[in-house]
C-alpha cells in the first residue's frame, strides 16, 4: 500500500537533487548526499553519532554552501547542543546569529500530558523562522521522543505526516533522527517512519574485543543508486568521517620522480631513492635503528625544503629529537623554521578509527609532501580487527591520493622476527625496508634489505647498518662460508682477504716471470729453427738450379740424337724414361729436407 | 464569573492560566472548549484564562517556550505548570492546577 503510494508520488517529480552533507565519505557513497527538499531519517542506538551526522550537515551547510538551517532539539536542551558542538570546533553562537537557529523542543518533565496534542503550532512558528533566516535545512532531532509523549500510534503516524507534508510544502530539505533502543517491539513500532522517508541512513555502535566501532549504511534512498555497505565512522575533532569512501577506483597520480631516503648508499640499492609519493615500510626488532632511518628521510625532506610530519607514537618529541642528535641528525632548526611538525601522541584506546581521523587532521593541517610515522605497528596492535586494517588502508590511500611519501616504521614482536608483519601494511607498502639484529661471534649488528621495491630494480644484497657520532652508514657485508659476515668478524674477514690479496699478487707476479722466461727460450729456439730453415732453402735452390740445367743439357743433346737418327718410336720410350727420372730425384731432394729438420 | 481575557493580568488574582493554540486546529478549538468547560465548571477561587493564538504570536510562544499545541500554563501560583493537550482528561486538568 505504502510502496504504492510512493510510487504515486515519485513518478511526476523530477529526478532527484541533492545536498552536499559536508561529511567526508558520505558525500562520495551516496553520490552528492543527502536528497534536496525531502526528509532523510538517521537511525540509531545511543551514542552513535546521529546528532552529530545531523549537525554536522546543518552547520556545513551554513558554513559551506551558505545555507541557513534550523535544529529543532526533541531530546537535549540546545545549550548541551551547542556545547557539545564547540567540541568540534564548530562555533555555533556565532553561526547562530545569522545561519542557524536552535529551538529547544524539549518538553520539560514537569510537563503533565492531559489529552491529545499536535505539531500545528511547532510547524508554524518554524516555518516563520524558516522564512526569517531563509533556511534550506532543517533538523529534527529525537523525534522519538516527541513519538514516545504522543503515547497513540494514530496520533504518531498523523504527526509525522504532518511534518512530512510540511517539508514538501515549505521545500525544506530535512533530517530526522531517531533512537532505536534494542527493543525490538518499540522500534517495529516506528518502521512505517522508514516507509515514509526518501532515504534512511543507520548508524551503528559495537563493541568488539573491548574496542567500540561505529559504522554508517545507508538503507535506502529513493531515486539514487547509493552504496548499501556498512562503512566505518570516527569521530574527530572535525567531526564525522566515514573513514572508508566506498568501493572507489584507486586513482591516483603516480610519479617517477625520486627522493632521497636520506642514506645515500640506499639510494644507491634503490636505484636512485624512495618512489615519491609512495609508501615505504622500515620494519625491524626494537633498536634496529628504524626511527634513525626515518628521521633521515624526514631530515633529508627538510633540507629540500619540504614540508613535512613526524608522527610518533608513545615518544615525545622533545625526546625524539634529543635522541637523533647523537647519531647526528639534526630536527631542531627545521622545527623551528615551521617546515617540520613533530606530533607526538599516545595511542590510546584500541580504537584505531579516531587515531587515523586524528592523523587526516594533522596532515590536512600542516599540508607535508613528507610524513613519517613511527611506529605504525603502535596502531596495528588491535588491527586484528577488520574495520581497524580498513581504516589503515584507507589512511594510505588518502595519502597516495594526496601524493604524499610516507615511511612507516613497524616494530616485528619477538616471536615474529621473521619477515612478517601482523598489520597485512607490508602488503601495501611500495617499498619494505627490513633492519634485522644478526648475532654472530658476541657481536649484534644490524642488517639491512630491501625485501621489495614495487616498479624499482634494487640491490637484493644484505648491507651492514652502522651509527656513530659521525651519522649512520651501510656497509657492504662479506658472504662466506654460507655465512655472512659482519661487525668485527666482518673486518677479520677484510684483513684475512688483504693478507690473501697480497700473496695472490706476489704469486701471480713471480709465476708471470717464469712464464717469461720460457716464452724466451722458446723464442730464441724459433729463431735457430728459423736461420737453419734460411741455409736449407738456399741450399735447395742451388742443388735446384744445378740439376735443371743438367736436364735440359740432356734434352737437348737427345733432341739432337732424334733428328740426326729420324727415329721416331725410340724417342718415345726415352721420353717417358726422363720423366720418371726427374721427378724420383725431386722427391729424393724433399725427403732428404725433412729428415734435417 | 471571571473574566476569561482579562485587560490587565489581576495583581491579586490567585490562579493565573494561559492557553496556547494553533488557530483552528482540532485539538486547539476542543482545549478552548474544555479549558472554558473546566474553568467554569470546577473552579471557585478567582481566575484568569488568557487564550493565545500562536500563528498570530508566535514570539510569545517562543519566549514561553511553548512546542506543542495546544498548551496550558498555570503561571500563579508559582511554580509554572504545563499541561499539553486538548484537556480532554479533566482530572489530570484539575490535579496539575491544584498542585503546589
Amino acid at each position: 500500500m505504502s510502496d504504492w503510494e510512493d510510487y504515486a508520488m515519485e513518478t511526476p517529480r523530477a529526478s532527484v537533487t541533492k545536498m552536499l552533507t559536508g561529511i567526508e565519505g558520505f558525500d562520495e557513497i551516496t553520490g552528492g548526499g543527502l536528497p534536496r527538499g525531502r526528509t532523510t531519517l538517521a537511525m540509531g542506538g545511543p551514542g552513535c553519532g546521529k546528532t552529530v551526522f545531523a549537525l554536522q550537515a546543518l552547520v556545513n551547510g551554513a558554513r559551506q554552501a551558505n545555507e541557513a538551517g534550523l535544529f529543532v532539539a526533541f531530546e537535549e536542551s540546545t545549550r548541551q547542543i551547542i556545547a557539545n558542538a564547540a567540541t568540534f570546533g564548530w562555533d555555533l553562537p556565532a553561526l547562530e546569529r545569522k545561519k542557524l537557529f536552535f529551538l529547544d523542543a524539549q518538553l520539560s518533565p514537569e510537563s503533565v500530558k492531559a489529552g491529545q496534542f499536535d505539531l500545528v503550532g511547532m510547524l508554524a512558528l518554524l516555518g516563520t523562522k524558516a522564512r526569517q533566516i531563509r533556511a534550506k535545512r532543517i533538523v529534527f532531532d529525537g523525534i522519538d521522543v516527541l513519538l514516545g509523549l504522543l503515547d497513540d500510534p494514530v496520533a504518531e503516524r498523523r504527526e509525522i505526516y504532518r511534518i512530512r507534508d510540511w517539508l514538501l510544502q515549505t521545500g525544506l530539505t530535512g533530517i530526522i533522527t531517531q533512537k532505536v533502543g534494542g527493543l525490538i517491539g518499540a522500534d517495529q513500532h516506528y518502521t512505517y517512519l522508514q516507509f515514509m522517508v526518501d532515504c534512511v541512513v543507520v548508524l551503528r555502535h559495537e563493541v568488539v574485543d573491548g574496542s567500540a566501532y561505529r559504522n554508517l549504511r545507508v538503507k535506502k534512498y529513493r531515486g539514487s543508486g547509493f552504496s548499501g555497505d556498512e562503512f566505518p565512522i570516527t569521530l574527530t575533532n572535525e567531526g564525522m568521517q566515514l573513514t572508508n569512501r566506498g568501493p572507489t577506483e584507486l586513482q591516483y597520480e603516480v610519479s617517477d620522480e625520486r627522493i632521497s631516503s636520506g642514506l645515500p648508499r640506499l639510494d644507491n640499492m634503490l636505484r636512485g631513492g624512495y618512489r615519491s609519493g609512495s609508501n615505504v615500510l622500515i620494519s625491524g626488532a626494537p633498536g634496529t635503528a628504524k626511527s634513525t632511518l626515518s628521521a633521515l628521510f624526514a631530515e633529508a625532506a627538510c633540507q629540500r625544503g619540504e614540508r613535512t610530519l613526524y608522527v610518533s607514537f608513545n615518544e615525545a618529541a622533545v625526546e625524539i629529537v634529543r635522541n637523533l642528535r647523537s647519531v647526528g641528525i639534526r630536527l631542531a632548526p627545521h622545527v623551528k623554521s615551521g617546515l617540520l611538525k613533530m606530533y607526538s601522541t599516545r595511542t590510546r584506546g584500541p580504537n584505531v578509527e579516531d587515531q587515523f581521523g586524528e592523523l587526516r587532521a594533522q596532515v590536512r593541517a600542516h599540508r607535508p609532501r613528507c610524513l613519517v610515522i613511527d611506529p605504525l605497528s603502535a596502531l596495528s596492535t588491535k588491527m586484528a580487527h577488520l574495520a581497524s586494517a580498513d581504516a589503515a588502508q584507507q589512511f594510505l590511500d588518502f595519502l597516495k591520493s594526496e601524493g604524499i611519501t610516507v615511511v612507516n616504521t613497524s616494530l616485528m614482536d619477538g616471536l615474529n622476527t621473521d619477515e612478517a608483519t601482523t598489520t597485512g601494511i607490508s602488503t601495501t607498502a611500495d617499498t619494505w625496508i627490513h633492519v634485522s639484529y644478526v648475532v654472530q661471534d658476541g657481536e649484534r649488528n644490524r642488517a639491512l634489505t630491501i625485501v621489495k621495491a614495487r616498479g624499482i630494480g634494487h640491490s637484493n644484497q644484505v648491507r651492514e647498518l652502522t651509527l656513530s657520532d659521525d651519522g649512520v652508514s651501510l656497509t657492504d657485508v662479506f658472504a662466506a662460508q654460507g655465512k655472512v659476515l659482519m661487525g668485527v668478524a666482518r673486518w677479520e674477514w677484510e684483513q684475512q682477504e688483504q693478507a690473501g690479496k697480497k700473496r695472490t699478487l706476489a704469486a701471480s707476479v713471480l709465476k708471470r716471470l717464469q712464464l717469461q722466461v720460457a716464452q724466451a727460450e722458446a723464442a730464441a729456439r724459433l729463431q735457430v729453427v728459423r736461420t737453419e730453415m734460411e741455409a736449407r732453402s738456399a741450399e735447395i735452390a742451388v742443388l735446384a738450379d744445378a740439376t735443371g740445367s743438367a736436364s735440359k743439357l740432356l734434352k737437348t743433346d737427345k733432341a739432337v740424337l732424334r733428328k740426326m737418327r729420324h727415329a721416331d718410336e725410340e724417342v718415345r720410350v726415352a721420353k717417358r724414361l726422363s720423366a720418371k727420372n726427374g721427378s724420383a730425384k725431386g722427391g729424393a731432394i724433399k725427403n732428404g729436407d725433412r729428415r734435417v729438420i | 464569573m471571571a473574566k476569561t481575557k482579562p485587560k490587565k493580568p489581576g495583581a491579586k488574582t490567585a490562579l493565573l492560566l494561559r492557553l496556547y493554540v494553533a488557530g483552528n486546529a482540532p485539538n486547539s478549538l476542543r482545549a478552548v472548549a474544555n479549558a472554558t468547560a473546566i474553568c467554569e465548571e470546577y473552579l471557585t477561587a478567582r481566575y484568569e484564562l488568557e487564550v493565545v493564538d500562536l500563528l498570530k504570536y508566535p514570539k510569545r510562544a517562543l519566549t514561553d517556550g511553548i512546542i506543542v499545541t495546544p498548551t496550558l500554563l498555570r503561571l500563579r501560583p508559582l511554580p509554572v505548570q504545563r499541561v499539553i493537550g486538548n484537556l480532554s482528561d479533566t482530572n489530570q486538568v484539575l490535579l496539575t492546577l491544584a498542585s503546589k
